[in-house]
């Protein structure tokens, strides 16, 4: 019996996304951007799908590009953005516990003469908004923040940062990769330019996602060669991805209540028994005011890596900060950047459930990961050099 | 349920065969390739550059994917640096020649390695070494030399003893590398044809004198003259590291006869040369002596045979246990040049009975 616990790496597509993808080589061979009668019924297509992803956000389907995904929509953001600033905005905001796809294009945008302010979360991984927004000046070509993290699912509060950004005349993105599907999002209220959402994080297919970029947001495209996407994506539309996000994304948009009550139930039952039957595990992230499907736990004395093999082994899937080109896992920046030291970073693993987590799957965990924690403690004990210092 | 392996895959093509024929024979099979130094990384430049790069990686996974079982990169560089490279760069400082890879098999391979296959409630670790072992009657076991005598790599694994021995597996031990490579080739593992590593894998570029430089505080560095043995100095020297016993070239003299390193004093920073003739030894010291039996010779001389480079043959010699996990070899016939810090692995026959580190060579 396999139990997939890693939603928050990427959701099992949803049947109705795989009903949905085998009806496309029926529904739309053509390209979109064609004129003829196949094109067209493409085109139709495509754009069923543009509102549906636009309705799980509540934008305006012209408003929404399709990407290949949250990276791609994120680099998209970001250097849309710096390119498309005038020269007198020269500095970015952002925050120290931010996804890869932001962290890399902001440090290259650093080597081109940008300043970044990264603002450091609590020990729960808040942002505080009032030092974000505190950061924001008229020098300021963008703020970009991720709307929930994805390694202990804390929720950004952006509402003053969504103010002061406005206030001032910069480009206010919301990574929301790990929000979708999990919190509502209502780009109006939240108050951003920019949205990225990822279909597969919501049960959608993978090498999809998408871009909200508010009417008259000044963003330069970063794919040339074609006009597609109102000329902000070139290429041919990814079809069938998109068709498969818009069944995820209207899915999603009717059941997230419903969804998101029976995961909080299955996630707390699960945190509950590890608690008690794992002496000194500890919660890395809020207990108010994080998405309820993610978990970050610190195992104490044993090694994460070693835990993560072993659960696996056992038929337990779950995560561990990130992994490398090679393919081992990397301690958490996410959770250095909260305050833990490297040794608790790499003792912690994420375990996200998602839509087809089950009652039983969870009842099967709660079993199998305390057995092999303490298996894995005495086979491989792992000490707190630095907590011993 | 079939008893399940931990195989340590480099990505070459004897850790490969060698998971790939546990997995013929039934074994429920965990591939593990260990990421034991800094530069795993993609990189089309340092491509090939060390055992563990990220290109082997992924040969090591693609084995695991045709062969169908379970496969992680695990992480020992921190355990690595301590137990391994740290003691490689100190060698090197104290005028010592180390054996770093009889090192990571002793602390790496065989310790942290089953340290973690009993958190993965694994039965048995297993290499691609080649080497054998053998369960008597009495239920003790023996390491032998591989069948493949050129092969054999068993003087690098006299450190095991006997729990050692009964959780490792070495599927090669009884195959030539001629049937490994064909075994590959008929299981269609693309690396059947991958060039041997010959280096120590974490000095990829070869040059251990440097890679000791950057890791050493200056202070550490032994500076000092090269002398002969009645105390003449001929010249000075940057450092004993580099330095190694019968060494001849890059000595930085000009004398009327080949001059070579016999001595290095790491306290006075005194390398001391001579002809090749005074090379020669009548024995040596080793210590941190480990027995694969466990059991200590009682009687007072032993007759053996010891291999004191991996590369020599195995020379006979006598042997007398010293105090403190210490022993004293005296060679039957004149013996070679004797260098500190590499191991002396004693044989009988096909046998390893055990082995130590050379701790200083015994004159006449």
């Amino acid at each position: 019996m396999r139990i997939y616990l890693d939603h928050n790496a990427g959701s099992p597509m949803r049947l109705a996304v795989r009903d949905a993808i085998g009806r496309v080589g029926e529904a739309a061979h053509g390209n979109p951007s064609s004129v003829h009668r196949a094109g067209q019924s493409a085109r139709r297509a495509l754009e069923q799908a543009r509102e549906q992803v636009a309705a799980l956000i509540g934008a305006a389907p012209r408003a929404v590009v399709f990407t290949s995904g949250g990276t791609e929509s994120n680099n998209l953001a970001i250097f849309g953005a710096a390119r498309a600033a005038g020269s007198d905005r020269r500095r970015i905001v952002t925050s120290a516990i931010e996804h890869s796809s932001t962290i890399a294009p902001l440090a290259d945008l650093e080597g081109h003469g940008f300043d970044v302010i990264r603002v450091a979360p609590d020990r729960d991984g808040r942002i505080s908004p009032k030092a974000v927004a505190s950061a924001i000046d008229n020098g300021v070509a963008l703020v970009t923040l991720g709307l929930v993290n994805a390694e202990v699912g804390t929720i950004a509060e952006v509402a003053a940062v969504a103010q002061r950004a406005a206030q001032v005349g910069a480009m206010f993105h919301l990574d929301a990769a790990q929000a979708a599907g999990r919190i509502k999002l209502r780009v109006e209220e939240l108050g951003c330019d920019l949205m990225t959402v990822s279909a597969h994080k919501i049960g959608g297919p993978a090498g999809i996602g998408s871009l909200f970029i508010r009417p008259g947001a000044r963003l330069a495209p970063i794919m040339l060669g074609g006009p597609q996407e109102s000329g902000l994506r070139a290429g041919t539309p990814n079809l069938p991805g998109a068709i498969g996000f818009g069944a995820a994304a209207s899915e999603v948009t009717g059941a997230l209540d419903d969804e998101r009550a029976r995961i909080a139930v299955l996630a707390d039952a699960l945190l509950d028994h590890l608690t008690g039957s794992i002496p000194a595990l500890c919660l890395n992230g809020p207990r108010d005011g994080r998405v309820a499907n993610t978990l970050n736990l610190t195992f104490p004395g044993v090694l994460g890596e070693s835990m993560l093999i072993a659960l696996d082994l056992e038929g337990v899937e779950v995560s561990m900060g990130s992994a490398c080109a090679a393919g081992a896992v990397e301690p958490s920046h996410v959770l250095t950047a909260m305050g833990r030291s490297a040794a608790e970073a790499r003792s912690s693993l994420r375990i996200s459930l998602g839509w087809s987590t089950t009652a039983n799957d969870i009842a099967h965990a709660a079993e199998i990961i305390p057995r092999v924690w303490r298996r894995v403690a005495n086979a491989e004990p792992a000490f707190d050099a630095e907590a011993l210092r | 349920m079939s008893a399940r392996v931990l195989v340590a895959m480099s990505g070459g093509v004897d850790s490969s065969v060698a998971a790939a024929l546990l997995r013929e024979q039934g074994y429920e099979v965990v591939g593990v390739a260990m990421r034991l130094t800094p530069e795993a990384a993609p990189s089309s430049a340092r491509r090939r550059a060390t055992c563990c790069s990220y290109e082997d990686f992924e040969d090591a996974r693609r084995v695991a994917e045709r062969m169908d079982f379970p496969f992680y990169v695990i992480d020992l560089r921190a355990d690595f640096a301590a137990r391994v490279v740290g003691n490689f760069v100190s060698e090197y400082l104290g005028g010592r020649t180390p054996n770093p890879c009889v090192m990571c098999n002793r602390e790496i391979k065989f310790d942290r390695l089953w340290s973690r296959a009993r958190a993965l409630e694994a039965d048995f670790v297993a290499t691609g070494h080649y080497a054998q072992i053998e369960r008597d009657a009495a239920g003790r076991f023996h390491l032998k030399r591989a069948h493949d005598g050129a092969k054999d790599q068993s003087y690098f694994l006299f450190t095991l003893g006997q729990n050692e021995l009964a959780h490792t597996l070495f599927p090669l031990g009884g195959m030539s590398k001629t049937e490994v490579r064909e075994r590959a080739r008929v299981l269609g593992l693309a690396n059947a044809h991958k060039p041997e590593s010959q280096e120590i894998c974490f000095v990829p570029d070869g040059d251990y004198a440097s890679f000791v430089e950057r890791a050493a505080a200056p202070a550490e560095i032994r500076r000092g003259s090269i002398v002969t043995a009645d105390g003449q100095t001929l010249a000075e020297h940057r450092g004993v590291h580099n330095f190694t016993i019968g060494q001849r070239r890059g000595l930085g003299i000009a004398a009327g006869t080949p001059m070579y390193v016999r001595e290095i004093r790491a306290a006075t920073g005194a390398v001391v040369v001579g002809s090749r003739a005074q090379l020669n030894s009548a024995g040596l010291v080793a210590g941190q002596v480990r027995m694969v039996d466990g059991a200590w010779f009682e009687s007072a001389e032993i007759a053996l045979e010891v291999k004191i480079r991996y590369r020599h043959p195995a020379l006979p010699a006598k042997l007398r246990m010293l105090s403190g996990a210490r022993a004293e070899i005296r060679f039957n016939h004149g013996g070679p040049a004797v260098t500190p810090g590499q191991a002396c692995v004693f044989y009988r026959g096909d046998e390893v009975l055990g082995g130590g580190f050379i701790e200083h060579a015994v004159e006449g």
